[in-house]
């Protein structure tokens, strides 16, 4: 195995991403160009231009065909990548069933953005969240380096369980955002990501068979019940991949949720992608301010990280979910999901929702402060005053 | 008249899954059709004359069903179980070989 030594560059979020399609050797890229997605896709049209690589591209007219192409890439046996944000995202809903009820291992990144009207192009997990029960597993990205990591450990973990994963990053904040990314040697990459061993194989002539077939009612549920299963032996895939990517890269990814300050924290702020990056810069300065706080940083959404978040929830008094999405009628969906994990367990702490971020909002770190005095007050009462808290909210 | 897929049909044998296990990881090649058949869909049904039929196979390209095979002569042959009757052969041979007459049941 050559040793690693790795190659920094500074990179957009969308440039990482880019990189980390033509380090996996991606074979059909299949997309078409929506705000803040559209470099990512260029930067990959300017590698395939350069020579630099052997990509397929195919330009559609819409999302539903990008992600109709690329469940026929990956059903010929094909590694297929494509890209998209927000409404773009929501055409291809049809097609994302499709592709997890066909067992296809295809990587998207969505570049998180508000859904419209009003009219947005800032960052709002609920673009992703809404295609929580399509059968993607989903990756949240913290920062540029998660992009890159996360595009790399996708197809791996994608491609060992057959069912699609989505790597997901802030529209702006990360997506054009440029820092310092560690990329990896392609010899390396391509030691850890070997070529795709496809479940069936369309252009395998020998063995004949049809996709798609009719499954009546006597058929259908033991594919639902399969893809349940797969999404299961997932998580043990997930910490896996997420180790062996440690060990070869220094980057461990086997938690599920990343957790800081949390044995001796009395309560922890709990949420996913870039706002966590702020939490984290926030903690440690309320740490220092004498603040037992803590946070716990969801990478995989899905699937869900149900024992990581019980032994957490085992340790705190408190947890404080910061949800930059909501589901209307109800409430954040991150909290939605905590709160019904937590239920058939003894470890119940206090668990407050606050609706951060949408389409945009800046959420700093005197935010993160804020909302540390409430949930010390909460805590101290041991009782809510509200259970969900529309953070920014003018009054 | 099917003898072609008559003989496949009879060597294939019914597919059916008793446990959860020996169903494919996919839903791919579930042998549907070999119960479903949707020739019983058919009011008009297609009838080749092998006197104008040039042998192009463009009404074997055009059947959207596995309802047209090739005959060992080198014609076409249609298989009436999965024929739903829709007209394209018709509409698409080029000598007009092919006519769609109401089908008496
Ligand atoms: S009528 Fe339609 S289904 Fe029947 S043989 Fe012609 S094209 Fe095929
Ligand atoms: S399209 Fe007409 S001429 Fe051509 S093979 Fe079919 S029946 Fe024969």
């Amino acid at each position: 195995m050559a040793e690693y030594k790795p190659i920094r560059k500074v990179v957009s979020g969308n440039y990482a991403a880019a990189y980390a399609v033509k380090h996996a050797r991606v074979q059909v890229v299949a997309a078409y160009p929506i705000t803040p997605q559209t470099s990512i896709i260029e930067k990959i049209a300017e590698f395939i231009a350069n020579g630099e690589a052997d990509i397929q591209y195919v330009p559609v007219e819409s999302e539903h065909s990008a992600m109709a192409a690329s469940i026929g890439a990956s059903a010929a046996g094909a590694r297929a990548f494509t890209a998209t944000s927000a409404q773009g995202l929501a055409l291809m809903h049809e097609m994302l069933h499709w592709a997890s009820g066909a067992r296809l291992p295809v990587v998207m990144v969505d570049v998180n953005r508000a859904m419209a009207p009003p009219w947005s192009v800032w960052d709002d997990q609920t673009d992703s969240l809404s295609q929580r029960d399509t059968g993607w597993m989903q990756f949240y990205a913290e920062n540029n380096q998660e992009v890159y990591d996360g595009v790399l450990m996708a197809f791996k973990i994608a491609e060992t369980v057959n069912l699609p994963a989505m790597v997901i990053e802030s529209a702006f904040i990360l997506s054009h955002t440029y820092d310092v990314v560690e990329m990896i040697p392609q010899e390396l990459v391509d030691e850890f990501l070997p070529p795709r061993k496809p479940l069936y194989d369309l252009a395998d002539f020998s063995q004949p068979f049809s996709v798609g077939a009719l499954g009546g009612p006597n058929d259908y549920y033991e594919f639902r019940y399969k893809i349940a299963k797969a999404m299961e032996d997932a998580v043990k895939v997930i910490k896996d991949v997420g180790k062996e990517f440690g060990e070869r890269f220094g980057r461990d990814y086997s938690e599920m949720i990343e957790k800081g300050y949390v044995d001796d924290a009395d309560f922890v702020f709990m949420g996913m992608g870039s706002l966590m990056g702020t939490v984290k810069e926030a903690v440690e300065l309320l740490r220092k301010e004498g603040y037992k706080v803590g946070y716990a940083k969801v990478r995989w959404f899905r699937p869900f990280p149900k024992e990581e978040l019980r032994e957490i929830a085992e340790s705190v008094k408190g947890i404080a979910v910061l949800d930059r999405n909501y589901s209307f009628g109800q409430e954040g969906i991150l909290f939605n999901e905590s709160k019904g994990v937590l239920y058939n367990t003894d470890a119940r702490p206090i668990i407050k929702n606050y609706i951060v971020g949408l389409g945009g909002r800046d959420f700093t770190v005197p935010d993160v402060k804020a909302i540390a005095e409430n949930m010390k007050k909460v805590i101290e009462a041991g009782k809510l005053d509200r259970e969900v808290e529309w953070y920014h909210l003018k009054r | 008249m099917n003898t072609l897929f008559g003989e496949k049909k009879a060597q294939a044998e019914k597919l059916t899954f008793t446990s959860v296990e020996q169903y494919p990881e996919a839903p791919v090649s579930l042998g549907t059709t070999l119960s479903n058949f949707t020739g019983d869909w058919r009011t008009f049904i297609p009838v080749v004359d092998d006197n104008k039929c040039v042998k192009c196979y463009i009404c074997w390209k055009f059947c959207p069903e596995p309802a047209i095979y090739i005959r060992e002569d080198g014609y076409v042959g249609i298989d009436y179980d999965y024929c739903k009757g829709c007209g394209i052969c018709a509409n698409e041979c080029p000598t007009n070989a092919i006519t769609m007459e109401k089908e008496e049941k």
